[in-house]
């Protein structure tokens, strides 16, 4: 499936390929912004001709590192975003001139002030609530970042640069939702595995224009394919939809376990996918329409949060999947708590099978886990009338 | 008809041939080798059946070790395989309790025998047969002697689920001159909490079996018992339920 089409091969090359881009574009004065989380406003800078990039967070390799300042039974997301900086092992880090953090988590927000120590850091204070005084009070964190990478950056953040900005992130989460749409196709025209890997990479693009139409290319590319009756898996392949904490290339236990022992992971719910490609509604003040989009991401950090629950019924139904996991990290308490609420709110409107997995970046619970998915694997089996 | 199940678990390696009824079966330890552990456990139990391998129409693996045996016809995890075999011998079951060696598990049960759902242990050894086997060394008696230690003993609390953690708590509580039955005795009511613990998490009826060697020791079963609040199903040979489970699949299919 490596091979599956010319634009997977180039989108399978990208993040070495952008490493490089980055200095380039760095030799040339192009200053260079750092996000971790999804509910970093990156119309703003772009608006600011900055470049936004994703930072590395996914690998367990930096975790040793990190474990020598932070507690071992944090969440391995921060502890390998953390050890990735101190270690200096992430070239899109190496490059940033700002990071900009927000308030998701108690873990995160005390890993940015040590994070704060080594760049410059911008935090966000991001509302737990979706309401509109939160949204007023939201509105005034983007202008106080604006006015921060007005001032770092030295440039003007003029309504003209942030509408060209909306426009153009709205059309890359077009085109990120035209791809993952692909897979509601039965079988998908593409493993899990294959997407997170496109997913993943594109988040490290330094030309976002290039990046759309690379996205668009292989869109088009798999559509044919999946026309000729080309997938890896059958119309009989169990469908998974995957929901909870972020998932990466080298975080990717889970899926790759789901796929090896039968499976397709034909959706993911987490912010890098889905929670992504909600787009930014136009309004009279483009400001507030930035604040709205991103103060609706339903993560488990917003008490409550409902959204994940409409969001999730919805997807369950539009990829038609026939079972739920829900992948916590350890240590990640809002995810993990929700977890129960997300299964009862499942079996009272779709009723799909639920298997929720709290796991970390390491190898060590491989057999178990691969006994906990073969199972649900076998009762989603059972539940569409297979024999056991 | 005629199938086999094999249950190669982390501990002990069963065999049942199944027929309509129970033909055979037989236990060996596991050891180092789950492959020689798998053949020698089907081995014995064609001759306790005296059958030949050529009479069994189906074979069908489960336990961690079932991905080693070539011969397996079909592959079934350890989680539906009890499922089933629980059902085999009390129909009305809706849940199955199964402590293994390495693993705990929580099952719910349909009305045809098949998993509903599911709850199991993460990496760590707490509740488990392993958890057991680690506190019967550092007391210094066997599994059974421990059962006997924690009759009518009143249980001091122990609160590392851990094992390791567990284990340094169990050495303090004998260097204060705690006496063995109260710690046997905490033993398991702290293996009891866990799966009450893991019970939480699927919805867990009043018509428990008890699966897995684990069960085999009565004041376990009794433990678990009054900290659900609920009678369960003991087996006779609980350990025996992975692979009956597994034999009845194949002789199904």
């Amino acid at each position: 499936m490596r091979d599956i089409c010319a634009a997977f091969s180039e989108i399978a090359g990208l993040r070495e390929r952008n490493a490089i881009a980055l200095k380039v574009a760095k030799d040339r004065g192009r200053k260079v912004v750092g996000t971790y989380c999804l509910f970093s406003p990156v119309e703003l800078i772009v608006a600011a001709g900055a470049i936004p990039v994703s930072l590395c967070g996914t690998s367990a390799t930096p975790i040793p590192a990190a474990e020598k300042v932070l507690p071992r039974s944090l969440c391995p997301l921060i502890k390998s975003s953390y050890g990735f900086a101190l270690t200096d092992t992430c070239p899109f880090f190496h490059f940033s001139d700002l990071l900009l953090a927000e308030t998701t988590c108690d873990g995160k927000k005390k890993m940015y002030e040590l994070l704060g120590e080594m760049k410059p850091l911008h935090l966000m204070q991001l509302p737990q609530v979706q309401d509109e005084a939160a949204l007023e009070y939201w509105v005034l964190e983007l202008k106080r970042l604006m006015t921060r990478l007005e001032q770092a950056f030295d440039v003007r953040i003029t309504p003209e640069k942030l509408a060209a900005a909306i426009l153009l992130l709205n059309e890359e989460r077009r085109s990120l939702k035209a791809l993952q749409d692909l897979l509601k196709r039965k079988p998908a025209p593409i493993s899990g595995m294959d997407l997170l890997t496109v997913l993943h990479n594109r988040g490290f693009t330094v030309d976002k224009r290039e990046a759309i139409d690379l996205i668009d290319r292989l869109t088009r590319e798999l559509a044919e394919l999946s026309d000729q009756g080309i997938s890896p898996f059958t119309a009989k392949t169990p469908r998974i939809l995957l929901t909870g904490v972020p998932v990466g290339l080298g975080s990717d236990k889970v899926v790759r376990l789901v796929e090896e022992l039968g499976g397709s992971v034909v959706c993911f719910e987490s912010c890098g996918a889905y929670k992504k490609v909600d787009p930014v509604q136009p309004g009279k003040n483009l400001l507030r329409s930035i604040a709205e989009k991103y103060l609706r991401v339903p993560c488990s950090c917003m008490s409550p949060n409902k959204g994940r629950l409409q969001l999730l019924e919805q997807l369950v139904r539009e990829f038609a999947a026939d079972g739920v996991i829900d992948l916590t990290w350890q240590g990640c308490h809002t995810y993990n708590v929700e977890s129960f609420t997300v299964k009862r709110h499942l079996q009272e409107t779709v009723r799909v099978p639920f298997l929720q997995i709290e796991t970390d970046y390491s190898e060590s619970d491989t057999e178990q886990l691969k006994v906990r998915i073969e199972a649900f694997l076998e009762v989603i089996g059972t539940s569409r009338g297979e024999r056991p | 008809m005629v199938a086999a199940g094999i249950d190669i678990g982390s501990t002990g390696t069963k065999a049942v041939i199944f027929d309509g009824e129970i033909r055979a079966s037989v236990v060996v330890p596991t050891g180092w080798d789950p492959k020689a552990a798998g053949l020698e456990a089907y081995r014995q139990a064609l001759e306790c059946a005296g059958l030949v391998a050529d009479e069994v129409q189906s074979i069908v693996g489960t336990g961690y070790g079932r991905v080693s045996l070539p011969i397996f016809d079909r592959k079934v995890t350890e989680i539906t395989c009890h499922a089933r075999g629980a059902h085999f011998l009390y129909p009305e079951t809706r849940s199955v309790i199964d402590i293994g060696g390495q693993d705990s598990k929580v099952i719910s049960v349909d009305p045809q025998g098949r998993v509903a759902e599911f709850a199991m242990n993460d990496k760590c050894a707490a509740g488990t047969g392993r958890f057991l086997q680690v506190m019967a060394g550092v007391l210094d008696v066997s599994l059974d002697q421990l059962g006997q230690l924690a009759v009518g003993a009143t249980p001091v609390p122990i609160s590392s689920m851990c094992a390791v953690f567990a284990e340094s708590e169990v050495i303090g509580l004998l260097a204060r001159g705690t006496d063995k039955g109260s710690i046997a005795a905490g033993i398991f009511h702290s293996i009891a909490a866990r799966i009450q613990g893991l019970a939480g998490k699927v919805a867990l009826s009043h018509r428990v079996t008890f699966s897995g060697g684990v069960a085999l020791n009565r004041e376990l079963c009794r433990a678990i018992g009054t900290s659900l609040g609920i009678d369960m199903w003991v087996p006779q040979a609980p350990q025996m339920v992975g692979a009956l489970g597994a034999a009845i699949l194949g002789y199904e299919a």
